[in-house]
C-alpha cells in the first residue's frame, strides 16, 4: 500500500479496495452539508422526482450567509427550507441560530476523519482539518446527492506540503496560507488534494488548521487534509458519537510534488486587491489607508482569530473613521469570547473577556454568520473604500461596490490596522 | 494534448453509443482568473432568476469590457475560468445571457461541474485565446475535444469529454438525465 489520505477515504467510499489518481470513483458521501443554497437544491430535488431524501440524518442543514434574512426574499427562502427540513424530518438542522456552516460542523460533530463530505460551499475543504476528504459542490449536484446518497469523484493527485520551523510571533496561520497561495497561485492546486505535515502542523491549534485547510480553496484544491491526531480526538470528544475511522497517509505515499516551507522565515502576509495570490509581505503596502477592517468568517471567525485581536486592542480605541466589524463565526465562539480573559488585567483593574476588550475598542459586534464578507450585509463598501479583512476573497465587488478595495490578511494584522487606520504590521504595534 | 486518450476515446467510440455535442458562434474572448464574482455578483445571488441573472452577468468587468456580449455567443476564456464561489448561479447567469458553451484554458473543479450539472457546455482547451481572434466564427466539437477556427481551418485539440459527462449535457443536465436514469431502474424491476 502506498496511498494518501484522499486515496485511502475515497477507496472506501467507494467500496474498493485502493484508487489511483485519476480514477472516477462512485463515492458513498457521509455527510451532506447545506446553507441557503439549500434553496435551488430542493428546486432541483424535486425536479429529479424523488420523494424522500436517502438518508435523513446525514444531512445538515442551516443558515449563514444571510441571518437573520436581510430582505424579504432571503426570508421566504429560509420559510421554504424550513418547509423542507420539516418534511423530510432532518435532524440535523441549526436555522439561524448557530452561524458559520464550516464552525458548526465541527462545533456539533459532523465532521469526523476519514469520512467524505461534499457540502454546497467552496470552502467546504476547511474539514481536512479533521481528516476528512470534504469538497464543495453545486446545488444541482446536491439535490442528486440527496437523491442517491452517491457522487462521482475523480482521485486527485496529492500535493504535500511540509513545514520546517515554529511561526514567529504575530504570525498566523493566515499567514502561511496567504503565503502559500501566493506562491502556487490562484490554481496551483486545481483539482489536486492538499496535505500538510510537518511539526507546526501538529502543535497548530484545530482552528489553525481550519484556516489552512480553508484557505486551500483558493488555490482550487478540492480538498485539503492534516493527519488527524490526538487533537483532533480531543476536539471531537462529546461532540460526535460513533466510532471514529481516522486514516494516515502511507509511508511511501505517491505525491504528485511536495514543497519544504521554512515557516520561522515567514512574516504578516496580504493579499492585495483583486486576487487572492496577489501576496506580499504586509510591509510592502504598509500604510495604505482603510476605512473597515473584518474580523470573522469560516477562515478567521474563531476565539483564537478574535484572541489575537484583543491582545493587540486592550485598553486602545479603533480611530474615528474606522469601522472595525468583528463577526464570531458561531454562536460557540460568541459565548466563549464572553467568558475567556487573556490574561492581565485593565486600566480600570478589571479582568476583561475577549468581546469586551473588543467592543470596548470600538468594534461592532453583529450577529455570528457569515458577515460582510460575501457582500449581502453587514459591512457592505462604498465605491473608492479600502477594506483590510480575514477573509478569504479579495474579487473585485465581492463585499459590495466594485470601486472598493479589499485587502486580505490575518486577524492580527487587521486589528493593529485598524488601530492605526492604514495597513500596519502587527509587529510594530507589538513591539 | 493528450494523444493517448483521443485514441481511446476513439476506441471506446466503437463500442459504445456515439454521443456528440458540436456547437458553432461568434468568439466572446475574455481573461485569465475570471471568478464567479466577476460572473454574478452575490448579490444578485439571493434567488437564481433567470432574467435577473441575465442581466448582471459580468457587471462587475465594467462598462470598458472590449467586446459586447451576443446571444449565441461561445465564450473563450484563459486560465482558471469560474474561480472562487461553488455558487451556481455564475454558470446559470452565462446560460440565461445565451452564450452557448464556454471554453477555457482550464476551469476551477466546481464551476465545471456546475456547468456540466446545469447543460452548459464547456471545454478545457490549450491556450484557445491565442488562436483566436475576438469576434470570429468558432466551431466547437465537444465529443472530440476539438475546436475549429473557420478563419484559419486550425483545428485546436484538446481533451475530449468522457462518454458518462456527455450524456449528462446531451440530456439537459444533471436532473433530467437522473430523472432519465430512475425511470429506466425503475423500469428494469
Amino acid at each position: 500500500m502506498h496511498s494518501t489520505i484522499s486515496e485511502k477515504i475515497l477507496a472506501r467510499a467507494s467500496g474498493r479496495e485502493r484508487v489511483a489518481p485519476g480514477d472516477i470513483v462512485d463515492a458513498r458521501v457521509d455527510v451532506a452539508l447545506s446553507h441557503e443554497s439549500a434553496r435551488l437544491a430542493i428546486k432541483a430535488f424535486r425536479e429529479i422526482g424523488v420523494k424522500k431524501v436517502w438518508d435523513r440524518k446525514r444531512l445538515v442543514l442551516l443558515f449563514d450567509h444571510r441571518v437573520p434574512a436581510e430582505c424579504e426574499e432571503t426570508a421566504v427562502a429560509h420559510g421554504m427550507i424550513r418547509e423542507f427540513v420539516k418534511e423530510q424530518k432532518i435532524p440535523n438542522f441549526y436555522d439561524l441560530n448557530e452561524g458559520v456552516c464550516h464552525q458548526v460542523l465541527p462545533e456539533k460533530g459532523h465532521a469526523r476523519p476519514g469520512e467524505l463530505i461534499v457540502g454546497t460551499d467552496s470552502h467546504t475543504t476547511t474539514h481536512g482539518a479533521f481528516g476528512a476528504f470534504a469538497t464543495g459542490i453545486g446545488a444541482t449536484e446536491m439535490a442528486a446527492v440527496w437523491a442517491t446518497g452517491k457522487i462521482w469523484l475523480k482521485v486527485p493527485e496529492t500535493i504535500l506540503i511540509r513545514t520546517e520551523g515554529k511561526l514567529g510571533k504575530w504570525v498566523a496561520a493566515k499567514d502561511l496560507a496567504l503565503f502559500l497561495v501566493g506562491k502556487l497561485g490562484a490554481e496551483g492546486a486545481e483539482y489536486r488534494a492538499v496535505e500538510y505535515r510537518g511539526r507546526a502542523i501538529a502543535s497548530m491549534s484545530m482552528g489553525s488548521r481550519m484556516t489552512l485547510c480553508n484557505m486551500a480553496m483558493e488555490m482550487g484544491a478540492k480538498a485539503a487534509m492534516v493527519e488527524p491526531d490526538a487533537k483532533t480526538s480531543a476536539f471531537l470528544k462529546g461532540r460526535t458519537s460513533g466510532k471514529l475511522s481516522p486514516v494516515n497517509a502511507d509511508r511511501n505515499a505517491k505525491y504528485e510534488f511536495d514543497i519544504t516551507i521554512d515557516i520561522g522565515k515567514l512574516e504578516p502576509m496580504v493579499a492585495s486587491p483583486h486576487s487572492v495570490d496577489n501576496v506580499s509581505p504586509v510591509k510592502e503596502v504598509e500604510g495604505t489607508e482603510v476605512q473597515q477592517a473584518v474580523i470573522g468568517s469560516c477562515t478567521n471567525g474563531r476565539l483564537e482569530d478574535l484572541e489575537a485581536a484583543a491582545r493587540i486592542l486592550r485598553g486602545k480605541k479603533v480611530p474615528r473613521g474606522v469601522r472595525l466589524i468583528v463577526v464570531p463565526a458561531s454562536r460557540e465562539t460568541l459565548l466563549d469570547s464572553m467568558r475567556t480573559g487573556i490574561g492581565g488585567r485593565s486600566a480600570r483593574g478589571r479582568c476583561e473577556s475577549i468581546l469586551e476588550i473588543l467592543v470596548g475598542a470600538g468594534a461592532l459586534v453583529p450577529n455570528p454568520g457569515c458577515g460582510p464578507c460575501l457582500g449581502a450585509h453587514q459591512g457592505v463598501l462604498a465605491p473608492g473604500e479600502n477594506c483590510i479583512s480575514t477573509t478569504n476573497r479579495n474579487f473585485k465587488g465581492r463585499m459590495g461596490s466594485d470601486g472598493a478595495r479589499i485587502f486580505l490578511a490575518s486577524p492580527a494584522t487587521v486589528a493593529a490596522s485598524a488601530l492605526r487606520g492604514v495597513i500596519t504590521d502587527p509587529r510594530k504595534v507589538m513591539k | 494534448m493528450n494523444d493517448g486518450a483521443a485514441r481511446q476515446h476513439g476506441q471506446q467510440g466503437k463500442t459504445t453509443k456515439q454521443r456528440s455535442i458540436v456547437l458553432n458562434g461568434r468568439a466572446l474572448v475574455m481573461g485569465d482568473d475570471i471568478n464567479t464574482d466577476l460572473i454574478i455578483a452575490g448579490k444578485y445571488c439571493k434567488s437564481a432568476e433567470i432574467r435577473e441573472l441575465a442581466r448582471h452577468v459580468f457587471e462587475s468587468m465594467g462598462p470598458n469590457r472590449s467586446q459586447k456580449l451576443r446571444k449565441g455567443d461561445i465564450l473563450v476564456a484563459g486560465r482558471n475560468f469560474g474561480c472562487g464561489s461553488s455558487r451556481e448561479q455564475a454558470p446559470l447567469a452565462i446560460k440565461a445571457a445565451g452564450l452557448k458553451a464556454v471554453v477555457a484554458s482550464s476551469f476551477a473543479r466546481i464551476f465545471f461541474r456546475n456547468a456540466i450539472n446545469i447543460g452548459l457546455p464547456v471545454m478545457a482547451l490549450p491556450g484557445p485565446r491565442k488562436r483566436i481572434i475576438a469576434g470570429e466564427r468558432i466551431t466547437v466539437d465537444l465529443g472530440k475535444g476539438e475546436l475549429a477556427v473557420a478563419r484559419t481551418n486550425e483545428v485546436v485539440k484538446g481533451r475530449p469529454m468522457p462518454p458518462f459527462l456527455l450524456d449528462i449535457l446531451s440530456d439537459g443536465g444533471l436532473v433530467a438525465h437522473l430523472r432519465k436514469k430512475l425511470r429506466s431502474e425503475k423500469k428494469r424491476r
